[in-house]
């Protein structure tokens, strides 16, 4: 396999990488080889942080489990790029006419780690019983799932009260793992002892944990999917120190480091090393965004104008460069970039970094500066996990000091953090990382939807936006079935948000699997390492 | 003194040894000793148990940070682990527990503490005790060799070289020995406490755990090298002026023996002070060598703890962590009587 011929210093690193992300076919092959056929066996070790609580992600939306869920289970559907729905456990399904019926055809001859065969009621089981009940997205997202019909055992039909077009995107092994119901029917399901020990219909079994410590996973000789999976074992391997996650990885301790658990700096350096591959891929249904929420239950705030001009004083392409290392996108609307489908910049107020313009704003608004040159104070609370929040609340306490704000940091560890923006709300600006979902429906909504103000609820509306218009149009498309109209309700409520900006979209991250040459084949589709890892195979060759 | 009454004395000391043991001075002093212990721990798991609680945000704001949760969800964890109640209550009820030697349970890693606890505390156990045997031994040996060649180049040479152990940080050096060892040559393993997924047994397994643990023992070590060196240098300096030195040597004995057998008993003195001391701040867990090494180990997991609000787990940690140093220093206490008769239990 040749290398695009650029020349690999750091700056075109972050720029093929950008050019990556726009053209994701051309730039960087993700490991795929070409030519080169895949072989079995061997043993990948990958490396992570935090250690998991449980084996699978039906229970929790938390990133360890989500990592290792889809190896062990599968969801009814996969997704290639572009999030298009591909069988997985169900080999075919179709959605009625008015949208409030969606059959499911299930894959037959699917057998349990434990030799059981996978049926229907593991489907309705699962949904109705686990996912609809425990998971954190899945009980908003599955709310109007009245029942999930088994009219025989390899067909599964989803009873909606309202069309959901949603769901079709929360499907997969992470989203959506199905579980036995054989193990799981009539338990506490949170107590349940095989959520440590998990039997699963995927492509890896699990062998170990210790916690904090390690995960072994192996090979399942009887998957349904082909020869697949290469691999002979899966190791994960905890370890809380960035740097010495680096190198394990230059030390060839482990082999590939997926979701940006390495630092910036380290990913770009081995990137220019020949022994290793970047990719940018497979992120697309994990697509996050740093933002910084308003609080509108302060009065200053709650001026249109003082929330603009702050935008037009803070450089978003300089924190992406300079902060995120180039990891990212400036943050434009309030939908990721990645979120291809929906995300629009027409007509979208951009606010282009102009300290003058801000200034003028802030006199408007009545808030001249004072003898010290002052106009007014405010708090900022960034994120305590990683510290790109901190040094970019640190970055823009400059800017502000320009225009004439005062701005003040904040620091605190996660439990105060999550606290005093949310349950307190006891905060000016609050800076952080939004998981944005699979669809804006799943993962940009609950930031923007009134009736998602529930002080106490970490991750909900945080600025206590209120507009019925942008309610009006969040709740049309949770149920509109036309993709053109869905795409024009979310242009239209991307420009609302952005004119009347109750939140502030800074970085739209980036995130990169980092591996060895050997690994090849580790991103195939668009879960990526949030997939199950069937066509990663090792070229000892390489 | 006569035979006789010797032989009378011994006789008389024999008649009841048990009852004359249980009446001599060290079953007073470990009973004394054991009140203390009990008061001491009394007040870590008191003032631990406060602090924690005074920190703002708890166990399930972290969970809920992690996982998106209704406020319903929310309230019925709280529920489940009792943090709705008042914190005098949570207190007597966790001192309750603790007093039938439950620990509780670790919702964040889904087990019961002693668990989490029994599985870590070896690997900080043996961390500590190979750094402190090592260091002490090395450290022994340098300070003596320079006292032996004060003045000389040779004592200069090692006094220069315990500088620089004193002086580097010990992350430094355990990231050079990374550097180095690890990513430059590619001898040694990064981290962890054995190969995961390896499941060698026997003496491949001991080999296995050697050469994992080999970096971070080594760079535990540095730091208190230095410290034995300084002490044991002085110490001995001092000692070889004292008139039973002069002594010994009066009598013929070889350096050898003068040096090792009767100065450096008394040198010791210090020196075993010093090895409880690093023991005591060791056994609270090196957390930096831990973390650099991916090391399970106590400290880490208190460290882990103190963020994820996860009380049970790091009061569990700080309770075993200070019933081994009050052991620790019960031992030491003793290990003095036997280095120097003229120590008395009191």
């Amino acid at each position: 396999m040749t290398k695009p011929s650029i020349q690999l210093n750091r700056r075109s690193v972050i720029k093929g990488m950008t050019a990556g992300a726009a053209m994701p076919f051309v730039m960087w092959p993700s490991g795929r080889a070409l030519g080169s056929s895949a072989k079995h066996g061997g043993t990948l070790t990958t490396v992570a942080w935090p250690g998991t609580t449980f084996m699978n992600s039906a229970i929790t939306t938390s990133g360890p489990e989500a990592f290792l869920s889809p190896k062990i289970f599968d969801g009814l559907l996969g997704y290639d790029f572009g999030m298009q729905g591909k069988p997985a456990l169900a080999t075919s399904w179709n959605i009625s006419e008015d949208g409030l019926r969606v059959t499911f055809n299930l894959r037959p001859n699917v057998k349990w780690h434990d030799g059981q065969p996978f049926t229907a009621r593991d489907v309705a089981f699962t949904f109705m019983e686990v996912i609809k009940v425990h998971h954190g997205r899945g009980r908003t997202l599955f709310a109007d799932l009245l029942d999930v019909e088994t009219p025989d055992d390899l067909t599964a039909v989803f009873v909606l009260k309202r069309p959901a077009p949603a769901i079709m995107k929360a499907l997969d092994g992470r989203e959506s793992p199905i579980l036995p119901s054989h193990l799981y029917a009539g338990t506490d399901i949170m107590e349940n002892p095989h959520n440590i020990d998990p039997v699963g219909t995927g492509a890896f079994k699990f062998v170990s944990h210790e916690r904090g410590v390690s995960v072994v996973l192996e090979r399942n000789p009887d998957y349904w999917d082909g020869d697949l999976p290469y691999l002979d074992r899966i190791i994960v391997q905890y370890i809380s120190d960035p740097s010495t996650r680096t190198a394990m990885l230059e030390a060839g301790q482990a082999d590939v480091v997926f979701l940006n658990f390495l630092p910036a700096l380290d990913t770009l350096r081995l990137a220019e090393k020949p022994e290793f591959a970047i990719d940018l891929k497979g992120y697309e249904t994990s697509v996050s965004q740093q933002q910084m929420d308003f609080n509108l239950e302060r009065p200053l705030l709650q001026d249109a104008r003082v929330r603009q001009a702050i935008a037009h004083a803070v450089d978003r392409a300089w924190i992406v460069k300079n902060v995120w290392h180039g990891f990212g996108e400036p943050g434009a609307t309030p939908l990721h970039h990645e979120q291809v489908s929906f995300y629009n910049t027409d007509g979208v107020p951009g606010y282009e970094f102009n300290p003058g313009k801000a200034e003028a704003l802030l006199d408007e608004a009545g808030h001249p500066r004072g003898a010290n040159g002052v106009r007014f104070e405010l708090t900022i609370d960034p994120t305590p996990y990683g510290n790109e929040s901190v040094i970019a609340a640190e970055y823009m306490r400059e800017q502000m000091r320009q225009i004439g704000i005062d701005l003040k940091i904040r620091t605190q560890d996660y439990a105060v953090f999550i606290k005093r923006v949310w349950t307190d709300r006891d905060f000016d600006l609050s800076l952080y990382t939004a998981a944005m979902g699979a669809d804006p429906t799943i993962g940009v909504q609950r930031f923007y939807w009134s009736k998602n103000f529930k002080p106490g609820v970490a991750f909900s509306n945080g600025s206590s936006y209120s507009n019925p218009k942008v309610d009006a149009l969040l709740e049309a498309s949770q149920v509109e079935l036309d993709l053109a109209t869905r795409q024009q309700q979310f242009h239209e409520f991307q420009k609302i948000a952005m004119t009347e900006l109750p939140t502030l979209p800074i970085v739209s991250t980036t995130r990169a699997t980092i591996a060895h040459r050997k690994v090849k084949d580790h991103t195939v589709d668009a879960l990526g390492s949030l997939g199950n890892l069937a066509h990663c195979w090792l070229d000892e060759n390489a | 003194m006569s035979d006789l009454t010797t032989a009378a004395a011994t006789r008389e000391r024999s008649a009841l040894p048990g009852l004359r043991f249980l009446l001599g001075p060290l079953p007073r002093y470990v009973l004394r000793r054991l009140s203390q212990a009990f008061l001491v721990m009394l007040l870590v798991v008191v003032g631990s148990f406060v602090l924690v609680k005074m920190a703002p945000g708890d166990l399930v704001d972290v969970l809920a940070g992690n996982a998106d949760m209704t406020a319903d969800q929310m309230a019925a964890l709280r529920a489940r682990y009792g943090l709705d109640q008042p914190i005098w209550l949570q207190l007597l009820r966790y001192m309750y527990s603790l007093a039938t030697l439950d620990f509780g349970y670790s919702p964040l890693n889904a087990a019961p503490v002693l668990d989490i606890i029994l599985a870590r505390w070896p690997v900080t156990a043996l961390l500590v005790a190979s750094s402190v045997l090592i260091s002490m031994t090395v450290g022994t040996v340098l300070g003596v060799v320079a006292a032996r060649n004060a003045g000389n180049p040779l004592d200069l040479s090692i006094s220069l070289l315990m500088l620089l152990f004193y002086a580097t940080p010990t992350f430094i050096i355990a990231i050079g020995f990374i550097l180095v060892f690890s990513v430059f040559l590619g001898m040694m393993p990064i981290a962890g406490f054995s190969t995961v997924g390896a499941d060698y047994t026997g003496l491949r397994y001991v080999w296995d755990v050697v050469t994992h643990l080999t970096m971070p023992v080594l760079a535990l070590c540095t730091f208190f090298i230095a410290i034995y060196g300084r002490i044991g240098r002085a110490a001995m300096l001092e000692v070889l002026t004292l008139d039973y030195v002069r002594t010994a040597r009066a009598k013929g004995l070889s350096e050898r023996r003068v040096i090792y057998v009767h100065a450096l008993r008394n040198a010791m003195l210090p020196l075993v002070t010093m090895a409880g001391l690093q023991v005591s701040s060791l056994v609270g867990g090196a957390v930096l060598i831990e973390t650099i090494f991916g090391l399970p180990g106590m400290g880490r997991t208190a460290f882990d703890a103190v963020f994820e609000r996860d009380t049970n787990l790091l009061l569990g940690v700080v309770f075993i962590s200070s019933l081994s140093v009050v052991v620790v220093n019960f031992v030491i206490d003793i290990l003095y009587m036997a280095l120097d008769p003229r120590v008395e239990l009191a």
